[in-house]
């Protein structure tokens, strides 16, 4: 789904600067590998979905690896379910793997309350007791409300909570760029 | 979107987005663990006043899995044998503040009355010769899993039309959706001036069949038809029953659909009922799917 239009106030990354930083979280994901066996890369829908792939994408030709790979959809695990206005649109889940048996590496675009990743989490945990969480943000924006914190993330920046912050992907967006609005 | 009476004033998009909505369910009712937190704390009642295996399970079954709290009350072991009025056991039940009620009644309107007495979500779940939402939503469901979506497929529809709340759900539904509905059954069993819901009326099955993408059969409604509409079911399955024969007038790869209960040897020939082109059970299972995505979308959000 292409992002509705946005008020930008402010370009914090262009395609460049993105590019690099995706860059170097694939060297920070790589260098945490390799301490582990049966890692899987797990996609937040829907904006982290995306990410990941470019992340598997990546580290799979870097390191001559396949990768096991994974979307969440935490629609069905938000706390505010019962507050929004409608219901959110939701996509199926899917992991093609044994979770068991594996390192969890779940990934989006933005970390921002820390609700979203206590939701995968939850989401993840029935289908099975994964070896161990970790989380991997490209933009943390600060302001969290739960005591959740990003593994490896691309770039921190001050935010209010007022402001919006928008990940463009070329796939989805046409374009790659992250801004304020 | 609060209640759900019937498919006759939904449209497309809401059609469709249900369906789409359904298949994140399918996907967990295929997980090890088929339980999502999604409406922890909402109480929804199950009132079934008709009979109902299939229809009361799935609801329940997709309640459950949504992690609502249910509670069933079936006519027999309830205060409307002591003689209480449909809408008084209403009101009571609305004290006791539950968040959706599915309701099932012999008389048509009857969840239209309860959205009137209630401030719940009402989902209609059959109300006599109306409508029954649910089901003509999880054949769409069924037919656009396997044909990939519903314009220019042939669909036809027989048996006691005049009875059949799903004959009309259905009909409403893939008028809707784009597909032809050809319909056929003895005439004492077709409603007057059918043809005005858009659909072909066929005298007899085979035309209907011709060329059909979907063969859906109705079930012969003894318990309805309290004035004999046809001289025996002998003679009523000579002409009506779905065989292996008038199968093969449809497409090669059409599917055979049925709401259930079956008449085996009725309706439906044993042979055609049990074969390759028989979905009829994954329609049990895609009814979960549905009915979670309905729930879904009717309990989620607030009002306020």
């Amino acid at each position: 789904m292409k992002r509705e239009s946005i008020n930008v106030r402010k370009v914090l990354l262009n395609e460049s600067e993105m590019s690099k930083i995706i860059d170097r979280m694939v060297y920070e994901m790589i260098e945490h590998l390799s301490m582990l066996k049966n890692v899987a890369i797990v996609g937040i829908r829907t904006r982290g979905v995306t990410l990941a792939e470019r992340l598997i994408k990546k580290i799979e030709e870097k390191e001559n690896v396949k990768l096991a790979t994974g979307t969440i959809d935490i629609a069905l695990y938000r706390d505010d379910f019962c507050k929004n206005l409608s219901s959110p649109q939701t996509g199926p889940s899917v992991l093609n793997f044994d979770p068991e048996e594996y390192h969890i590496i779940l990934v989006d675009d933005v970390m921002y309350t820390g609700r979203t990743v206590r939701a995968a989490i939850e989401a993840i945990m029935d289908y099975g007791r994964p070896k161990s969480i970790k989380f991997v943000s490209l933009i943390d924006r600060g302001l969290r409300e739960l005591p959740i914190h990003p593994d490896i993330v691309g770039k921190v920046i001050e935010t209010s909570p007022e402001d919006k912050v928008a990940v463009f992907f070329k796939e989805t967006d046409g374009e790659d760029k992250v801004v304020l609005g | 979107m609060k209640h759900l009476l019937g498919i006759e004033n939904l449209n497309k998009d809401q059609i469709m987005n249900i369906l789409e909505t359904a298949v994140s369910f399918a996907e967990i009712n295929q997980r090890q663990i088929k339980k999502v937190p999604t409406l922890k704390g909402k109480t929804i009642i199950n009132f079934f006043a008709e009979p109902s295996t299939r229809t009361r399970t799935s609801f329940e079954v997709a309640e459950k899995r949504l992690s609502a709290d249910t509670y069933n009350i079936a006519v027999s072991g309830s205060a409307i044998q002591k003689g209480e009025t449909l809408a008084d056991t209403a009101l009571n039940l609305q004290a006791m503040g539950p968040d959706a009620m599915v309701i099932r009644h012999s008389v048509s309107g009857t969840p239209q009355l309860l959205t009137e007495i209630m401030d719940c979500s009402i989902i209609n779940a059959g109300d006599g010769f109306h409508e029954h939402p649910t089901q003509a939503l999880l054949d769409a469901y069924t037919i656009w899993q396997r044909k990939g979506g519903f314009e220019g497929l042939k669909v036809a529809l027989l048996g006691d039309i005049y009875h059949s709340r799903v004959a009309r759900s259905n009909i409403y539904l893939l008028n809707k959706m784009g597909a032809h509905v050809s319909i056929s059954g003895p005439g004492t069993m077709l409603p007057k001036e059918v043809e005005k819901m858009g659909v072909t009326v066929e005298k007899l099955p085979k035309y209907a069949v011709q060329d059909a993408d979907i063969v859906m059969m109705l079930r012969v409604q003894n318990e309805r038809a309290s004035n004999l509409l046809y001289p025996d079911v002998r003679e009523y399955s000579r002409y009506f029953m779905l065989t292996p024969e008038l199968l093969k007038l449809a497409k090669k790869d059409a599917l055979v659909m049925h709401p259930g209960p079956a008449n085996r040897g009725v309706e439906i020939d044993d042979v055609v009922m049990d074969g390759e082109q028989s979905v009829i059970l994954e329609q049990v299972s895609n009814g979960v799917n549905v009915r979670m995505a309905v729930l879904y979308l009717l309990l989620g959000g607030s009002d306020k």
